[in-house]
């Protein structure tokens, strides 16, 4: 099947410093890819290219087979959506007002508020679960719901390509996974490529079809967790010293970190681990 | 609370609009017509409302009329225009920039503006007069090309508009100042009255000049809300939707810098109201673009419309610059729309 976005010998950087140099990866469609890699190797970077925000040195990005730096910004976003990471919206807007942003792609002078526009966003605000919050300032809600709010303005645009960066940080357990299982629905029953950076490698494990791991600006490995996790990996995208078990629950890739805190269990895993 | 949507079934036309903000304008607008309607009854010669209404309906006393058509009106609208103008553009940069201290001083509109009418004043007493506006709208125009070309860098960030906008318009003030200093006593006085802000020198000719501005102007910034509803996200979310960020931004800002020279040419850089206007307007209306704006016009033109009527009819004879005012009043009324807002709302 055709990649829903490639990258062709992609160099990314700010001002004369250089992030990445000569990316050629490809992003499969219909299916959940997850970027992981150690804070500030580069994934916001190369999603904020895949979105347009940052413009490459050198280098294309394809997005269902187009230069994207060649089609018009407005086309781009009814086949693409990006949320940054950290978004801020202006005070006192409301949940409703935000997911309506959404439609701006399709908007002209004088048309603001089609029936179809109608039908998106309240479709947004549903499977996000803000229908009750829609008439609510963004700015009186708890992290969980705000993160609600920002997907629903992204769902609202209804595209078939969604970009997040780190969706669940700063978010509790109960709505980082209400977060992933939304996503994990959309793309499910609707067959939407998601493009996501996630921190949790567990939690990345579990809900990609297909992996990243950056290092340094360059991709280490890519494929289905299952093939792709194990310790040398880790080590060397994270420098960290782990073990990679089964889930117990889900049979996925599990990393348990290595560190202090506790005395190992036996005798056997500490000389494995050392 | 919901909104209420117009939609034509036939023409793809639609648009979505608050029962809160239809509130506003319909309030503000008897505001400002009751404020209008008294402002030119009121004076040496007193008009009670009804002969005004009269003479606005084409049917009143010739004397009547000849105090109000050549008096009384071109201030009234002038302050009327004057007040919409700077409202408008205080809003645009505001949501634009994301900076809710943002206004049309802080990029060196009105600085500009203050040195090329002082220096017009204190240079050329006598043939001076006459070309202050032109002046001041040239000052005003060419600092803020300079604000923007200065902040260009692979396109303008709000941050260094504001910083490169903030130093020029200290550089100005400076400059003002030593002009002040330099000029005799007379012209000095007559520049402070300008730089204070006063609709008093108006003339229909005043009145026509703002009319093609700001009749323009206005209809154009509404016509941009969507745009600019997309900038006050942010530039990455408003790429992310599908907008041209630098050209909507190149447009914003050259119709917040016309309508802030238009109305500095008018009337000198009346204070507050580019500030407070829009701050007033978000608290009642929200900061989506399209209610935002509407009710930012009429709170300028209601917040400058009383502030002249009370500059030259509070101390009267004496005739004070409404600039005076704009501030003493909007004050209070943000003051008591914060802590309404902050007592239901936390
Ligand atoms: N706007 C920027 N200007 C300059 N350098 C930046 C900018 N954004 C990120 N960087 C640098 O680029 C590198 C990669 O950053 P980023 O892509 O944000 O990492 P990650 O998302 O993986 O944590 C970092 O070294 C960071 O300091
Ligand atoms: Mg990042």
């Amino acid at each position: 099947m055709k990649p829903a976005m490639e990258t062709k010998h992609l160099t990314l950087g700010y001002g004369s410093c250089t992030i990445i140099e000569d990316l050629s990866v490809k992003i499969p469609k219909g299916k959940i890819t997850v970027l992981v890699g150690a804070n500030g190797c580069g994934k916001s970077t190369l999603l904020r290219s895949l979105a347009r925000l940052l413009k490459p040195k050198t280098g294309t990005v394809l997005l269902n087979g187009h230069n994207i730096a060649k089609q018009s910004t407005k086309k781009t976003a009814r086949e693409l959506a990006i949320l940054p990471q950290g978004p801020v919206a202006p005070e006192g807007l409301t949940v409703f007002q935000l997911a309506k942003q959404g439609r701006y792609p399709y908007q002209s002078w004088i048309q603001h508020w089609s029936e179809e526009d109608e039908r998106m966003v309240n479709w947004a605000l549903e499977v996000t679960q803000m229908t009750e919050l829609a008439h609510r300032p963004v700015d009186d809600l708890s992290g969980g719901q705000r993160q609600r709010a920002w997907i629903a303005m992204t769902l609202a645009q209804g595209t078939d390509t969604l970009l997040l960066d780190e969706p669940t940080t700063y978010l509790d357990m109960t709505h980082q996974i209400e977060i992933l299982d939304l996503l994990y629905a959309l793309n499910e029953r609707e067959g939407r490529t998601i493009i996501m950076v996630l921190h949790d490698l567990n939690l990345a494990c579990r809900y990609a079809h297909h992996m990243l791991a950056i290092q340094n600006g360059r991709v280490l490995a890519q494929g289905a967790p299952e093939q792709i996790m194990n310790e040398q990996l880790v080590e060397s995208v994270f420098q960290l010293r782990c073990r990679i078990m089964e889930d117990p629950v889900y049979g996925t890739p599990m990393c348990i970190p290595y560190g202090q805190g506790r005395q190992m269990l036996t005798e056997k895993t500490s000389a494995l681990g050392g | 609370m919901k909104p209420v949507t117009i939609r034509s079934k036939k023409l793809p036309i639609s648009l979505i609009i608050y029962a809160k903000t239809l509130t506003a304008l319909l309030v503000l607008s008897a505001l400002c017509l009751g404020v209008l309607v008294y402002s030119v009854g009121t004076g040496e010669v007193p008009i009670p409302a009804m002969d005004v209404i009269k003479v606005l309906l084409g049917q009143g006393d010739p004397g009547n009329e000849l105090i109000i058509y050549s008096l009384r009106m071109p201030r009234v609208l002038t302050a009327l225009m004057v007040g919409a103008s700077m409202a408008v553009s205080g809003a645009l940069l505001q949501g634009m920039l994301r900076n809710p201290l943002a206004s049309p001083d802080i990029i060196g509109i009105t600085g500009g503006a203050s040195v090329a009418a002082v220096a017009c004043i204190s240079l050329f007493s006598q043939t001076g007069k006459a070309w202050l506006p032109v002046a001041a709208f040239g000052g005003a125009v060419c600092t803020a090309f300079l604000v923007y070309v200065l902040a260009w860098k692979r396109g303008v960030s709000p941050l260094r508009l504001v910083l490169i906008g903030m130093g020029l318009h200290a550089a100005a003030n400076g400059l003002t100042t030593l002009l002040l200093i330099l000029s005799p006593i007379y012209t000095a006085s007559q520049a402070m009255v300008w730089l204070t802000g006063s609709v008093y020198n108006s003339s229909w000719t005043t009145v026509g000049t703002l009319t093609v501005w700001a009749g323009t102007l206005i209809p154009a910034a509404f016509l941009l809300a969507r745009h600019l509803n997309a900038q006050q996200l942010g530039d990455e979310l408003a790429v992310g939707i599908g907008s041209r960020v630098q050209l909507h931004r190149f447009l914003l800002i050259l119709i917040s810098v016309a309508l802030a020279s238009a109305a500095v040419a008018a009337a000198g850089p009346i204070g507050f109201v580019g500030l407070m206007a829009p701050h007033i307007a978000r608290m009642w209306a929200g900061p989506s673009a399209g209610g935002w704006l509407p009710v930012s016009a009429l709170t300028g033109s209601f917040l400058v419309l009383t502030a002249d009527l009370i500059a030259r009819t509070a101390f009267s004879p004496l005739d004070l610059p409404a600039g005076l005012f704009t501030a003493a009043l909007g004050a209070p009324f943000l003051l008591f729309l914060l802590l309404r807002s902050g007592s239901h709302r936390h």
